[in-house]
């Protein structure tokens, strides 16, 4: 199968082009900026919200590069799984500095 | 060096990785194109040869099943090294569970009962995920760890005793070694019927898509949720366990 024919499939839930490049730029600029402010929120408590919800907009960012499984896979690891651990490691040393 | 000497050599450093990241960036091939022949020639086959409607599922547990076992024993190694490490060492006490409000305000009741709320949910969707990566685009990783999510919702509702009776440490470890153990055994199983390492030996079904179609993709699927999910119970466990716990010389 040639590349030329799977671009040229049309379903009912094909997106016309110019609303799917809108789409895409946009998530990439907000995943872009919360990286940033992961990068520069310095309270690690307030940093792991952050993460957390940079993981949510690299979720979508996925969906919208048609990679539904990846989508899955970051939704649970990037925006729960990872933040829970970081949550539970702060309260570890925050008692250990009490 | 002098500063000012400094910011030269740091200005020529960075005009020469600019120079070579816009290089290797010119040499990219254009946006979305793909060069490979691989992933067509599996979009064309892989449903007639699998019957499973999730491609990738089929990729990750019947084309490459070995890289996939490999996979599998990492998270398992690395659940059981937490395990290893934060056992609990001589002198080590556990505070009484009753304690936990002292230093910390009380869970607000939005909390404890948004958890409860999508505690059902929650294991429903993790379920559904793990049992049906034959037919979309999920699988046992995803499911397992939105299981262990369900059941870590069930220390956020407040129920703390309920929490440490599902993530005992003996439970959680057999569960994980189970779910690896069982991965390895279906492959195990068709080298006893004389094929090669993870073949898939069980039949494939008659409708592509139907949750009963695939063959073993569908219960690997299965035994990599139970143990991801195991796993990541167990890895969350142990860390709220520390979390708990005093060392020798503290009150």
């Amino acid at each position: 199968m040639n590349p030329a024919h799977v671009a040229a499939v049309v379903t009912a839930y094909t997106v016309t082009p110019g609303l799917m490049d809108a789409l895409q730029i946009t998530i990439l600029v907000l995943v872009a900026a919360a990286a940033t402010a992961v990068v520069l929120i310095r309270a690690p408590a307030r940093q792991v919200i952050a993460l957390s919800v940079y993981g949510l907009l690299l979720a979508v960012l996925f969906l919208a590069f048609q990679a539904p499984d990846v989508t899955l896979s970051e939704l649970t690891v990037g925006a729960v799984a990872l933040p829970i651990l970081l949550l539970l490691a702060l309260a570890k040393v925050r008692r250990r500095e009490k | 060096m002098s500063p000012r000497r400094r910011v030269w050599v740091f200005l020529a450093a960075m005009a020469g990785l600019a120079a070579f990241y816009l290089w290797g960036l010119a040499g990219l091939p254009g946006f979305g194109s793909y060069p490979g022949p691989y992933g067509y020639i599996i979009n064309a086959i892989a449903v007639h040869q699998t019957n499973a409607t999730g491609v990738v599922s089929a990729v990750n547990f019947e084309y490459r099943g070995f890289d996939t076992v490999g996979e599998e024993f990492i998270l398992f190694v690395a659940a059981t090294g937490t395990a290893t490490v934060l056992r609990h060492l001589r002198g080590e006490r556990e505070r009484a569970p009753a304690d936990e409000d002292r230093d910390a305000p009380p869970t607000s009741e939005a909390v404890r009962m948004t958890a409860l709320i999508l505690t059902g949910p929650t294991v429903v969707m993790g379920w559904y995920l793990a049992s049906h990566a034959q037919t979309s685009p999920s699988g046992g990783f995803q499911g397992g760890v939105v299981l262990a999510t369900g059941l870590i919702l069930v220390y956020l509702a407040g129920r703390f005793l309920a929490f440490k009776r599902i993530s005992s440490v003996d439970v959680t470890d057999a569960v994980e070694a189970m779910g690896a153990g069982g991965f390895a055994a279906v492959g195990i199983g068709a080298v006893a019927m004389g094929l090669a390492y993870l073949t898939n030996f069980l039949p494939l079904g008659t409708i592509p898509g139907a949750v009963s179609s695939s063959g073993t993709i569908a219960l690997i699927s299965f035994f990599v949720g139970v143990e991801v999910g195991a796993a990541f119970i167990l890895i969350v466990s142990e860390l709220l366990d520390q979390t708990l716990l005093l060392g020798p010389g503290s009150r």
